[in-house]
């Protein structure tokens, strides 16, 4: 690994200023930066600890919950408001990784984690845009079955790890972020950016600039909300697709819905599309299949990857009616 | 910069880029830990801090300045045998025995995580109580692989030591 210096922010302020330095990285649980060192793929000059900035669980007045950007998943998905309130983002947290890893892991840094596409990993023998810009990719022509199949560029079709990201994505999320010139606030579904030319460049966020929380905002239907993933193996494994969902029915009519996929796009894939064909909609898996076809319909898969669209209508379909049967 | 270790404090080593793992293995003779992937795949690595389970090889050590850990060194007390230690024992829970420490520290950690009552991803009602079933248990070791496969014995030899316990 190559050498770097290690400095504890005290707070939000301290960490942006000795973010100044020159390759200065914040550093979460390390359960993925510290292995992207070690692969030589993350270079920094210094670490910044953050772990030991806020990890509190707020109850916000207006009904939502404001969470401290080093809270570890863990006492993320185990808070009693968020299993009864926002039940789509423990499961989704649940989901994801290893009970060990999950009590290292950072909201703040499962947000900024990066793709596990084996081509990004592999410095010494593949070519990756997102790893040195302008190389060109060896995922487009290469195994792709792990792939993004929306949202791709003919530069990268990486896939966004997070599973905890598509349950905040569904759930409105929003973004606290911290920098020099001050604080701002992020949907959560504008901070990742898709590809394009230039797939190193993941997220809209400033030189240094730091999350310093996520915020839900308050929101009924998530009471009935939940996560699927579906994968290789029972458990301990990335999604090939995922769905985070919420529905609120009235007398039959989609009333309201939240929708977003997992494991089929570059970024946590929020599903206006269907969103949209949905509400007003009745209540059937036939309405729940033509929404998700509504979204996939841009869907571009490569040449290993054509099953996720299947899978993802038929996922989308379930979860829906999953919900839409569970409803009191 | 000190660590404590099965209760003894250390000095931590002065270079950032030390794992936990290589600290326990290469600076403290702590062997027991293992090197499995070293890359937050196998579980072959888990201690305790503070009595929750880590991933040590992912940890840098100097994250955990001030912090206590337990390796399966320290499990037992007073040279008797953690009561998992001795259902490994019972229920054959090995063969090779590399991922042990590593399954060992990591369902004493999840005992603790059923205790105060942290759901997994098949637990049906987020808002019940939650008992350690078969499934719940496999779920819940699912971070811990055992390439020769003892996964029957592992699980029999939990169950055995700590389904009473964490009622």
């Amino acid at each position: 690994m190559k050498p770097f210096t290690y400095a504890r922010a005290v707070d939000a302020a301290d960490a942006v200023r000795l973010s100044g330095a020159p390759d200065a990285r914040y550093l979460g649980g390390g359960t993925n930066l510290v292995d992207l060192m070690r692969e030589t793929i993350e270079l920094p000059a210094a670490l910044i600890d953050v772990t030991g900035l806020s990890s509190t669980i707020e109850e916000r007045a207006d009904g939502g919950l404001l969470i401290g950007a080093a809270t570890k998943n863990t006492a993320v998905a185990e808070h009693r408001a968020v299993r009864s309130r926002y039940p789509a983002l423990s499961r989704a947290i649940l989901s994801g990784a290893s009970g060990q890893i999950r009590n290292m892991a950072t909201v703040g840094g499962n947000v900024m984690q990066r793709t596990r596409c084996a081509y990004f990993y592999d410095a010494a023998g593949s070519r990756c845009n997102k790893r040195d810009p302008g190389q060109g990719c060896d995922a487009t022509d290469g195994f792709n079955r792990m792939h993004a199949i929306l949202g791709t560029s003919p530069s990268c079709a990486a896939t966004h790890a997070s599973d905890m990201c598509v349950a905040l994505a569904a759930l409105d999320a929003i973004v606290h972020l911290s920098r020099a010139s001050g604080e701002r606030t992020l949907p959560l579904t504008d901070l990742h950016r898709l590809p394009g030319d230039r797939p190193d460049v993941e997220t809209v966020l400033e030189p240094g600039e730091l999350i310093t929380a996520v915020e839900l905002p308050a929101l009924p239907l998530a009471k009935r909300s939940t996560y699927r993933k579906v994968r290789d193996r029972a458990s301990y494994a990335f999604a090939l697709v995922s769905v985070a969902a919420a529905l609120e029915v009235r007398r039959g009519t989609v009333a309201d819905v939240r929708l977003a996929l997992g494991g089929v796009a570059p970024k946590p894939w929020r599903a206006w599309k269907a969103e949209e064909a949905l509400r007003g909609q009745p209540a059937t898996e036939e309405s729940f299949r033509a929404a998700a076809d509504v979204e996939l319909a841009e869907a571009r898969p490569l040449r290993d990857n054509g099953f996720k669209v299947e899978l993802a209508r038929r996922t989308i379909t379930a979860v829906l009616s999953e919900l839409n049967g569970a409803r009191a | 910069m000190s660590i404590t270790i099965n209760g003894s404090v250390a000095e931590l080593s002065g270079d950032p880029r030390v794992s936990l793992l290589d600290y326990l293995r290469e600076h403290r003779q702590l062997h027991g830990t293992k090197k499995g992937c070293d890359q937050g795949a196998c579980g072959a690595c888990t201690v305790l801090v503070d009595g929750e389970r880590i991933l040590s090889c992912l940890a840098l050590a100097v994250q955990y300045e001030g912090r206590s850990v337990t390796t399966i060194e320290g499990l037992g007390a007073g040279g008797a045998l953690h009561p998992v230690q001795r259902a490994f024992i019972e229920h054959d829970g090995f063969q090779c025995g590399y991922c042990t420490p590593g399954q060992i520290c990591s369902a004493v950690g999840m005992a603790e995580e059923v205790r105060r009552g942290v759901p997994s991803s098949v637990t049906a009602d987020l808002t019940a109580e939650t008992a350690l079933t078969h499934d719940e248990l496999r779920e819940r070791m699912s971070g811990n692989l055992c390439r020769c496969s003892a996964y029957n014995g592992i699980v029999a030899a939990i169950q055995d030591a700590l389904v009473e316990a964490v009622r």
